[in-house]
């Protein structure tokens, strides 16, 4: 850049109505790739899933489609496979995201202060989220097994009473796949956080120390309401991501689903209904439930978050 | 001790202590991909797992790349991630400087719009998505694993508050030197956005590198498909040859790594001046 900024005086808008005009058709020529984009790929597809919901569309089948109303839906509401998995995301999510954002604050926290090496730590918390999650789960599926390092530091804490069989037990599967997420995942969200945590003003630091305000008191009171934004960024994307898991419980246990279908989730109900089974109609249903739960968590959500800071 | 160095000291402490769980998968991973299969497994319970020995040289690298024919695998996965990363950035930051700079009709309903989109979740297209791309004959082709995700409402919507940001002052002085929308983007507002492009790059990146679900749905075949799948061609003929699994997990997170650790500084810059961190 060699314009100094400073200098230009306030411009006067570049207007005529030539420019005006061309700036339009201008506007629509610049959007046109994405939005075709987004209309071919996006809402094309939506809208098709909704249409086929009420169908008995199949992926290859000689019949032709039919209209069958919301037979779809009453099949996917009566089916406990499909509650299994609503049930594990709702608790994968109802843990996971606190958890997890929990943590990821505590990271930024952590290397934002101002001591050595905050850099190369910063690097090795991101590190899990450019591993690749079929990798990483493999890996964690080895660590995990009866006799692997997990149980060994387990044995070592719990003094020897501890070492479940993790992803072949009904009561652990779950609570392991919860830990690849969160080992993978916090790193993503810590640098979100670091972000937000630099833009606020150091002078509201040095105002509340001046005040007499401790750690923790500060902490509450400048550092929360500062990243205000950048928390709730977090929380609303980690819970859409928490909803759509699937990876790991397709890659992790040693069937899709887990022992008793302890780790089935939604989207694994979805991928065996829609390409196991081929059946189109009942995994577009599955979808569309999915999107409305997904859309009405995350209007309640930030509602909730607004009211809170409002009140 | 005072309390000061006392914090310190433990503060230190946790910081290390998170390293070793965030690191040790890791170092776990590559210390297994450069020993005996054999021993992967029976390592695993102790320390012995984050040593490479006895070590075995490039072995499993060598297997792994035989038997999961890696070498087509990383060129099917260059050129689906290389077409959504470099299409993506044309493509969004294009409605992204639209929609946060000129002026035209619908332009407040098209931004909402595009919000809206950001939460739809791809899971919930992708059977329809397949039924298109069977009805169409894109099954088993590099495009249908491009095409679907070059437009990402999130990347506009990041793209659109960078833009915001953007001093307006800096685009009039390029429009009273008598540049049209088009010169004033190309050549004054993109090259200031760095690190909003360098940020879009590695999540795009990120993002499509390890796609799991949609490639599993719409190929068949090695010719087309992605890295991220080759892992299940280990699990699913036996013996289980873990080095060789190992091997090849290092393989596939190597690029990632590389791209992230040239790259963090304008990342991190990035997600500090764009809309991500909200």
């Amino acid at each position: 850049m060699t314009t100094p900024v400073g200098s230009v005086a306030p411009a006067p808008p570049a207007t005529g109505r030539g420019w005006r005009q061309g700036e339009a058709r201008t506007a629509w020529l610049l959007s046109a790739p994405a939005l075709l984009g987004l209309a071919a790929f996006v809402v094309a597809p939506f809208v098709l899933a909704v249409v086929f919901s009420f169908t008995n569309q199949r992926l290859i089948s000689p019949l032709p489609t039919r209209f069958i109303g919301i037979d779809n839906y009453l099949s996917t509401f009566g089916d406990p496979a499909f509650w299994r998995g609503f049930v594990n995301n709702v608790i994968f999510v109802g843990i996971v995201v606190p958890v997890q954002t929990g943590l990821a604050l505590f990271l930024a926290v952590l290397v934002n202060s101002k001591i050595r090496a905050r850099v190369a730590f910063r690097t090795v918390y991101f590190l899990p989220v450019v591993t690749v999650m079929a990798t990483a789960a493999v890996t964690w599926t080895l660590l995990l097994n009866p006799s692997g390092l997990v149980n060994a530091v387990m044995g070592v804490l719990s003094a020897g009473t501890f070492s479940p069989d993790w992803l072949g037990s009904t009561t652990y599967a779950l609570p392991a796949i919860m830990l690849v997420s969160i080992w993978q995942g916090t790193g993503f969200q810590m640098i979100i956080l670091l972000a937000a945590l630099q833009d606020v003003p150091e002078e509201l630091y040095e105002a509340a120390e001046l005040d007499g305000a401790g750690a923790w008191r500060k902490f509450r009171s400048v550092t929360l309401p500062g990243i205000r934004n950048g928390l709730i960024f977090v929380v609303t994307v980690t819970t859409i991501l928490a909803f759509r898991l699937f990876d790991q419980v397709w890659i992790m246990p040693q069937i899709p689903g887990g022992p008793l279908d302890a780790t089935r989730t939604m989207m694994l109900h979805l991928v065996e209904t829609g390409f196991g089974e081929q059946a189109i109609g009942r995994a577009s249903a599955v979808a569309v439930i999915f999107f409305v739960l997904v859309l009405a968590v995350t209007l309640v959500q930030r509602r909730f978050i607004r009211e809170e800071a409002g009140g | 001790m005072t309390s000061s160095t006392r914090a310190h000291v433990l503060q230190y402490a946790a910081m290390l202590l998170l390293a070793a769980f965030f690191l040790f998968p890791l170092v776990y991973m590559y210390a297994s991909s450069f020993k005996p299969d054999a021993l992967v497994l029976s390592d695993a319970d102790s320390f012995a797992g984050f040593l490479p020995t006895p070590f075995v040289g490039l072995e499993n690298y060598a297997d792994a790349i035989e038997r999961a024919s890696v070498f087509r695998s990383f060129l099917n996965s260059m050129i689906i991630s290389g077409g959504i990363v470099v299409l993506g950035l044309v493509v969004n930051s294009l409605l992204g400087y639209t929609l946060a700079r000129l002026r035209f009709r619908g332009r407040t309903l098209l931004l909402a719009a595009v919000i809206a989109l950001i939460i739809v979740p791809f899971e919930a297209l992708a059977v329809p998505l397949l039924y298109l791309s069977a009805l169409f004959g894109w099954l088993d082709t590099y495009h249908v694993q491009i095409l679907p995700f070059v437009a990402n409402p999130l990347f506009i919507y990041l793209f659109y508050t960078f833009f915001l940001n953007v001093p307006a002052e800096i685009e009039e002085a390029a429009r009273i030197d008598g540049a049209g929308p088009v010169r004033t983007f190309v050549s004054v507002v993109a090259p200031l956005a760095r690190p909003a492009y360098a940020t879009v790059a590695i999540l795009g990146f990120l993002f499509s590198w390890g796609q799991f679900l949609w490639p599993v749905m719409v190929t068949r075949g090695i010719d087309v498909r992605p890295l991220a799948l080759g892992i299940g061609t280990f699990k699913t003929t036996p013996p289980v040859q873990w080095g060789d699994i190992m091997a090849y997990g290092a393989l596939m997170t190597l690029p990632l790594l590389v791209v992230f650790l040239l790259f963090q500084r304008y990342f991190v810059q990035g997600v500090a001046s764009s809309g991500v961190k909200g």
